[in-house]
């Protein structure tokens, strides 16, 4: 061994390289799975940052009640015809309205307080009740279950959509001593310590925002708190009701003033809420109903709809000629000056940003052709320029994948260029064609600058019925959400764009079935 | 001796005498000054050469040498290749192949071609030897066609070995029996003049030995050219042997002779492995 220590495998000189290259390896398996880890917990923090916001989207508080469909109300002069009673709005809104009046007849003392409790339901929420009913004139004159959305401020009190909103449980009232009317105290009750010192932790001891006392159907406001005694003014029901039932205090550290909905009107939501007739139900309007500016009417439809026509248009005109384009450039174009110009340049029109594109439609679409402004068909072309260049080079590539000799078997046995290509090449190019249009079409679906420029961010109310109708698409219809001021609205965002997301899911999960269905191998 | 136009190439490059065991036969094909060009770079120059029916005739030759280009002269397979130009007079039964008004793809239903890799299509065994036959209309019923299947899979020495499973994709079978497949492929169309490019190099001994024999078996049928880098294939299967050398024709003759008895000095040394 000491003799030959060059044909040594171990070597101190071998082992440091040895060493130094597993060093190297380690090093670098730990920079891959870095980079792994951190894209999947990006992309783990974004899904949860959209779900949680959008959790709140799924259910929504309607009014719920029984309520009798007066024919001098709902169709004044004997009019039973579809569109006059859809028109109808202010007299469904009025049962509505009676309907809340009976329910808490404390209202009825002063102009301003019915004001306040008709806000609880806005005007235009009748409306698919009024839809229902002109559907179905025979229901006129019958009694009704009726549900309509609450006002979306107080959605999003009943759903504890501010964070800083606390309920504390009080236990029983102990004893109530009523003197003036509608005034009480109450004392001696464990309940208000917790209160108390809950109350100062929220508002740092200032005492500005409300406590409302809730028990059974009625609802007091605390006007001064001890730890051991508080005064009370009734709010709805009666002191019975409240001295009856467990208390829960509910403490809102904003002041009254600088919110949008008052004591009175969250204190008549709760006593809906305790009554049964607030409801949390499934938000089925968020795809039912077409865009709004009321957040609780507000829906997805119309943006879906146009979505899918602009999506129609896309698929129509990019698929077939990015499949021509390629199948001409890979299979039968010579390889020429011209063939390498045209070349670079679909490559580097796959690289133009987007919108570009909108510009060439607003100026060429709009402005030459005059076709329709905010159209799908516009939409659609101007997307499907867009993709047409991710088209033909997905379509090429899988093209160009198919091995050679296919082409040269087929030819051999005597088949023409034309029919090596169809019979042969493009059946085996298909599904990798096929993903990279709907990966294309993925990427249109999620655009939104080009849409904009071509003006398919108008405000549309109905679902469009052809490619030339007004519409709008989800990915505009998200922006202008998400420029809304309403906090309502935050949550609304989120569950369009979760409904955008899933699009994208079920396009490349069909992308993902036909690679396994249908890739063959050779 | 052969017709007059093919005789004299041929006496030219191999000699008097060279067919006498050949009688029997008579050319099929007659290359006259075939040069091939790939843009400006010329592969072949100036081969004529006549190729005998009812025989086995191999191209030999150093990798490069312009043996799988002067192959596809005889299919017109260079005019699928960008930039290839062919010039030259290549006749079959007395027409010019090379006359633009000759339809390539006709031509190639009369010369089949078999490849080095084996290729069948991604498609089911009967499909693979149904789809010629389909695509020029040769067949009217579905009988005709399956009986069309079954003789070419005979001849290629492959029915009883796939005959209970035509549906099932060619891919699946061997490496010998996909190359089988594919002569029985080219047979399905009735050529009279199958062209194989090294058709055994990417199969085992086994199965080049079943190849072998099979080319044998088809001689009696079909005019064969085969291109391979083994002389010793060469002198098991063909009866005519030509050798190209740096695009050139060097020597042509009979396979006995070519092997025994070389009259030029660089197929001597080619052939006792001294250069290649
Ligand atoms: N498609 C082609 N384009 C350009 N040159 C080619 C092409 N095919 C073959 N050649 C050239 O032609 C010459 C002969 O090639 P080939 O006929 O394939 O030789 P062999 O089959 O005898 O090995 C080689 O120099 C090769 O580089
Ligand atoms: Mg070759």
């Amino acid at each position: 061994m000491s003799k030959m220590p060059d044909s040594s495998l171990i070597t101190p000189k071998a082992l440091k390289h040895l060493k130094k290259r597993r060093a190297a390896d380690a090093r670098f398996r730990l920079y891959g799975i870095a980079a792994i880890v951190f894209a999947l917990s990006a992309l783990t923090l974004l899904v949860i940052a959209i779900g949680t916001r959008a959790y709140s989207a799924t259910t929504q508080y309607v009014f719920q009640a029984e309520i009798m469909l007066d024919a001098d109300l709902v169709a004044p002069e004997g009019e039973t015809s579809e569109a006059e009673i859809t028109r109808n709005i202010e007299g469904f809104y009025t049962l509505v309205r009676d309907k809340l009046f009976a329910e808490f007849p404390e209202a009825s003392q002063s102009q301003a307080a019915r004001q306040d409790l008709s806000e609880l339901v806005n005007r235009l929420a009748v409306l698919s009740l009024a839809r229902r009913v002109a559907d179905n004139p025979s229901l006129i004159g019958k009694s009704l279950e009726v549900r309509v959305p609450l006002s979306d401020d107080l959605d999003l009190y009943l759903k504890g959509g501010s964070p800083k909103d606390v309920t504390v449980r009080v236990g029983s009232a102990g004893t109530i001593e009523t003197d003036v009317e509608g005034k009480a105290r109450i004392s001696s009750t464990s309940g208000l310590s917790k209160v108390t010192s809950t109350r100062s932790l929220l508002e740092e001891g200032k005492a500005m925002g409300s406590v409302l006392l809730a028990g059974g159907k009625a609802v007091a406001r605390i006007d001064s708190l001890s730890p051991d005694a508080a005064e009370l003014t009734l709010l709805t029901g009666t002191f019975e009701q409240l001295a009856n039932a467990p208390l829960v205090a509910h403490i809102i550290p904003l002041p009254e003033a600088e919110r949008p909905i008052s004591d009175q009107q969250i204190a008549w939501a709760i006593a809906l809420k305790q009554a049964g007739n607030a409801r949390q139900v499934l938000h089925t309007s968020l795809v039912t109903h077409t865009d709004s500016t009321y957040p609780e009417l507000a829906g997805t439809l119309a943006a879906i709809v146009g979505s899918l026509l602009t999506m129609m248009v896309t698929a129509c005109v990019a698929i077939p000629m990015g499949i021509f384009a390629a199948v001409y450039l890979e299979e039968f174009a010579p390889r020429n000056r011209l063939t390498n110009l045209i070349e670079v340049n679909i490559n580097n029109l796959a690289a133009v940003p987007s919108i570009v594109f909108g510009l060439l439609g607003a100026s060429l679409l709009l402005g030459t052709f005059a076709l329709p402004r905010s159209a799908p068909i516009v939409g659609g072309l101007v997307l499907a320029l867009l993709i047409l260049p991710v088209v033909i080079i997905a379509s090429r590539a899988s093209l160009r994948s198919v091995p050679p000799s296919i082409r040269s078997g087929a030819l051999a046995v005597g088949a023409s260029r034309m029919q090596a290509v169809f019979h042969h090449v493009l059946p085996l190019a298909a599904p990798g064609m096929f993903t990279g249009a709907i990966l294309g079409m993925a990427r249109a679906l999620g655009e939104t600058a080009p849409l904009l420029l071509i003006g398919m961010v108008a405000f549309v109310a109905e679902v469009p019925n052809s490619a030339t109708d007004e519409a709008t698409a989800l990915p505009v219809l998200i922006y202008s959400w998400a420029s809304n001021a309403e906090r309502a609205w935050e949550p609304m965002t989120a569950a369009a764009i979760v409904i955008l997301l899933s699009l994208l899911v079920i396009m490349n999960v069909v992308v993902v079935f036909l690679r396994r269905r249908f890739e063959r191998r050779w | 001796m052969d017709t007059v136009g093919p005789a004299k190439a041929d006496l030219a490059l191999t000699g008097e005498g060279a067919d006498k065991t050949q009688a029997l036969t008579y050319p099929r094909i007659d290359c006259r000054n075939v040069s091939v060009y790939y843009d400006d770079k010329q592969a072949v120059f100036d081969v004529s050469l006549a190729i005998h029916d009812r025989a086995v005739t191999a191209l030999i030759g150093p990798s490069g040498c312009g043996k799988s280009t002067f192959l596809r002269c005889l299919n017109r397979m260079n005019d699928t290749i960008e930039g290839a130009k062919v010039t030259g007079d290549i006749f079959m039964e007395g027409e010019n192949i090379n006359s633009p008004d000759v339809d390539p793809v006709l031509l190639r239903s009369r010369v089949g071609m078999v490849f080095q890799k084996p290729n069948p299509f991604p498609k089911s065994i009967y499909d693979n030897i149904a789809y010629g036959p389909r695509i020029h209309g040769m067949v009217d019923s579905r009988e005709d066609l399956d009986a069309v299947v079954e003789k070419s899979l005979r001849r290629a020495g492959l029915w009883e070995e796939v005959k209970d499973r035509l549906s099932q994709p060619g891919t699946s079978l061997s490496g010998g029996q996909q190359q089988r497949l594919c002569i029985a492929r080219a047979i399905a169309v009735r050529p009279e003049v199958i062209l194989m490019d090294e058709p055994c190099s990417a199969l085992d001994p086994i199965a080049t030995a079943r190849i072998e024999e099979l080319i044998d078996e088809l001689r009696k049928r079909y005019c064969i050219v085969i291109v391979t880098h083994s002389m010793q294939q060469a002198a098991r299967v063909s009866q005519r042997t030509a050798f190209f050398h740096l695009g050139n024709l060097v020597e042509m003759g009979d396979t006995d002779q070519i092997f025994t008895n070389p009259r030029e000095r660089r197929t001597e040394d080619y052939i006792t492995g001294r250069f290649g």
